[in-house]
């Protein structure tokens, strides 16, 4: 029973931290036809803001959940106008523009804050379920990630905001025609997908390694369970982030860490498979 | 433009000097009297392993500079052919094979990861260039063109692991980065934690994007072990001493580790996350004997405060650099063959670690080992191991028997 506890709070663990690194990427890849291939990136600075503010004396929680949005979504909005608003429509292009961004952040954190790894300790402390501990900072994790996808969902359906935003993905020149300007819309879904990417950087950065390279750990799985999604961006993520949460940290417990990724990896390609379109082309086709 | 018939004439003065000197000039130049020797310089500056690789390098810059102001090597004085691996392997292959061919260095002193070793050792064979491999690693390689000055698992691993077991109980887990080092040292774990008396629980292996170390905190909980016996690698596994100690288990289980310190984790980790953390190396930077206080001054002269944590590795590369300068000089010439010959009469050298002797059988050194507990975010040096040989690779390799072996054993444990 309490083993079944503690695995529980493991796959819920696994589940949230997927919400958190794949939301912002599915806004901007879901929503603009952007593949961000800087996404790593853009998740390491949050991480990097938050550690720097933090130890500058920044309270914990403020560096995590303000700064670390605000200053990735700053980046991403000159990010937008130097290089993306060049690149709407062009698939293969973003992908290129993007890769190279992602070098010149690694490079340039590099230079600034040298190669060794920061960290800011993990706020909060532990608990226990009988013989078993874990890590209040976990249930935090997991709280975050139905916050935000209540948020986006909230927005997106409510406001006239999100009304605008879905009807400029869907049809750009008929938005315009009705007053609307797709330039800005896309410069604020792009800051914004970013600002959240910012934000699970700064919530991960007190349970990781920060170093420039970390992005690279987190950018695969990302795109994998985006595009196991499918077009849904909500229903999507936390589709294919539950289903994919629950493969990995379960093999990952009854096997090995090795035989939890190569679970995930593979389950990723049969699912591909199946359901080309992901799983909300086939299940949550009109949900968002 | 206007020309001076002043301008004309100091042109004209200068080319007609130079020209007269260029025969000099050249000849010098040919005859290479005052020509440096190069000295090959393989490590990663950038990416994953750089934070490993910079201060390597630092002491490389360190010893040479040393070397040319006590006059050098046999009368000339020595220069640093540095290339940044930009941890890539590719590029190891790649830069090697320049330093032989083009550069035609002296020496390589270089390779980070066992991996980067291996791609690099064949093509200093290849193309005869000594080669000194200063990292510590698994052990075992058996080649009379390399010499490795780090520790190996029977130096380190044989110390720390009774020790643990000696404070905190029987029943270990192991959990290790998955690639050769970390598989090898978890078999090595394995040896020495049943040599005295004690039982493995598991044995778990991370690949290094392993980011997410909650399943594995619940299986050790669930084993429930006395010691945590680590060899995690790199950046992203840091995050498992964050998430261990999050999770309130520092304080019921210890941990003992042959990796912790190598990218600096002890002042990275905040110091509840970290105190107590028990590791085995060469050298620790708190070391207080002169030679080491001295050689860490003088790399925080040169190279700022900031430089980061210096560990066995630094060390280790400081003193591979003296130990070959001792060998040349001992066989007074460059020629490979006579240089390795010097080497291998015994040659030795006190640096910053202690007494550091090159191993004629193994080609590995005999050296001193220290185990170190992390308290508030510095190690203190618990326990020396004086003159500890390379028993590991020396029951495998015999190069004193059969000088023409090439090849990296894999020992039985």
């Amino acid at each position: 029973m309490e083993l079944a506890a503690i695995l529980t709070l493991d796959v819920l663990n696994g589940v949230a931290s997927l919400i958190l690194l794949c939301t912002g990427l599915a806004i901007i890849f879901g929503m603009m036809r952007i593949i961000n291939l800087a996404h790593g990136e853009f998740l390491m600075l949050g991480a990097y803001a938050t550690v720097v503010s933090a130890n500058a004396g920044v309270n914990i929680w403020v560096a995590m959940l303000v700064v670390a949005p605000l200053f990735v979504g700053a980046v991403s909005l000159v990010v937008e106008r130097c290089l993306i608003r060049f690149l709407y429509g062009r698939l293969v292009d973003t992908m290129l523009a993007t890769w190279g961004l992602s070098l010149f952040i690694v490079g340039l954190v590099t230079t600034i804050y040298g190669n060794t790894i920061q960290g800011v300790p993990t706020p909060l402390g532990g608990f226990s379920i009988g013989a078993y501990r874990s890590s209040l900072y976990t249930l935090f994790l997991v709280a975050m990630a139905a916050l935000l996808l209540a948020a986006v969902w909230a927005v997106l359906r409510y406001t006239r905001l999100g009304l605008i935003a879905r009807a400029t993905m869907q049809n750009p020149n008929m938005a315009a025609a009705l007053g609307v300007s797709p330039n800005r819309v896309y410069m604020a879904t792009f800051a914004v997908g970013a600002a959240i990417t910012g934000l699970a950087g700064g919530l991960l950065a007190p349970v990781s390694g920060v170093v420039p390279t970390m992005g690279a750990a987190y950018v695969a799985k990302a795109f994998i369970t985006v595009v196991g999604g499918g077009s849904a961006i909500l229903a999507g993520t936390a589709s294919a982030a539950g289903l994919f949460g629950f493969i990995n940290q379960m093999a990952a417990y009854l096997t090995t860490p090795v035989f939890g990724e190569v679970t995930l990896f593979v389950s990723a390609i049969i699912l591909i498979r199946v359901l080309p379109q992901g799983i909300s082309g086939r299940f949550f086709g009109r949900s968002l | 433009m206007r020309i001076s018939r002043r301008d004309v004439l100091k042109t004209t003065a200068l080319s007609a000097a130079g020209l007269l000197a260029s025969p000099a000039i050249l000849r010098h130049g040919a005859l290479g009297a005052d020509d440096p020797i190069l000295v090959g310089s393989l490590h990663d500056q950038s990416g994953p392993i750089a934070a490993t690789g910079v201060p390597m390098v630092a002491s490389l810059q360190l010893a040479i500079e040393e070397a040319n102001a006590a006059g050098g090597l046999l009368g000339r004085p020595l220069k640093l052919v540095h290339y940044d691996t930009q941890s890539t392997i590719q590029m190891y292959s790649q830069y090697a094979q320049q330093l032989a061919l083009k550069d035609k260095v002296a020496i390589v002193h270089g390779g980070i990861t066992s991996a980067s070793r291996e791609a690099i050792r064949p093509i200093f064979d290849r193309f005869k260039v000594l080669y000194f491999y200063n990292t510590l690693y698994e052990g075992g390689v058996c080649d009379r063109n390399i010499f490795c000055t780090g520790t190996t698992p029977a130096q380190t691993v044989e110390k720390l692991v009774p020790s643990a077991m000696k404070d905190w109980g029987k029943k270990a887990y192991i959990i290790a980065a998955d690639y050769n080092y970390g598989q090898i040292t978890a078999k090595w774990m394995t040896k020495y934690v049943q040599d005295n008396g004690g039982e493995i629980l598991s044995t778990d292996f991370f690949p290094l994007d392993v980011t997410n170390f909650g399943p594995t905190i619940s299986k050790i909980q669930a084993a429930k072990p006395d010691i945590i016996l680590s060899a995690l690698v790199g950046g992203n596994h840091t995050a498992f001493y964050r998430q261990w100690a999050s999770a309130g288990m520092k304080k019921e289980i210890p941990i003992a580790s042959t990796t912790f310190g190598l990218v600096n984790e002890q002042t990275t980790l905040d110091a509840q996350e970290s105190d107590g953390v028990l590791a085995a190396y060469g050298y620790f930077e708190e070391l207080t004997t002169p030679a080491s206080t001295t050689y860490l001054k003088k790399l925080k002269d040169k190279f700022g405060a900031d430089i980061p944590y210096i560990s066995e590795i630094a060390a280790a590369t400081y003193e591979g650099f003296y130990l070959w300068l001792a060998g040349a000089k001992a066989a007074g010439s460059l020629d490979r063959m006579k240089v390795i010959e010097a080497l291998e009469s015994g040659i030795s050298f006190d640096g910053p670690t202690g007494k550091v002797v090159l191993d004629h059988a193994t080609h590995h050194a005999t050296r001193n080992a220290y185990l170190g507990s992390v308290k508030d975010r510095h190690f203190s040096v618990v326990a020396t191991y004086e003159q500890q040989p390379p028993s590991d690779t020396a029951a495998v390799c015999n190069l004193i028997d059969k000088p023409t072996d090439n090849q990296q054993y894999v020992i039985k444990v």
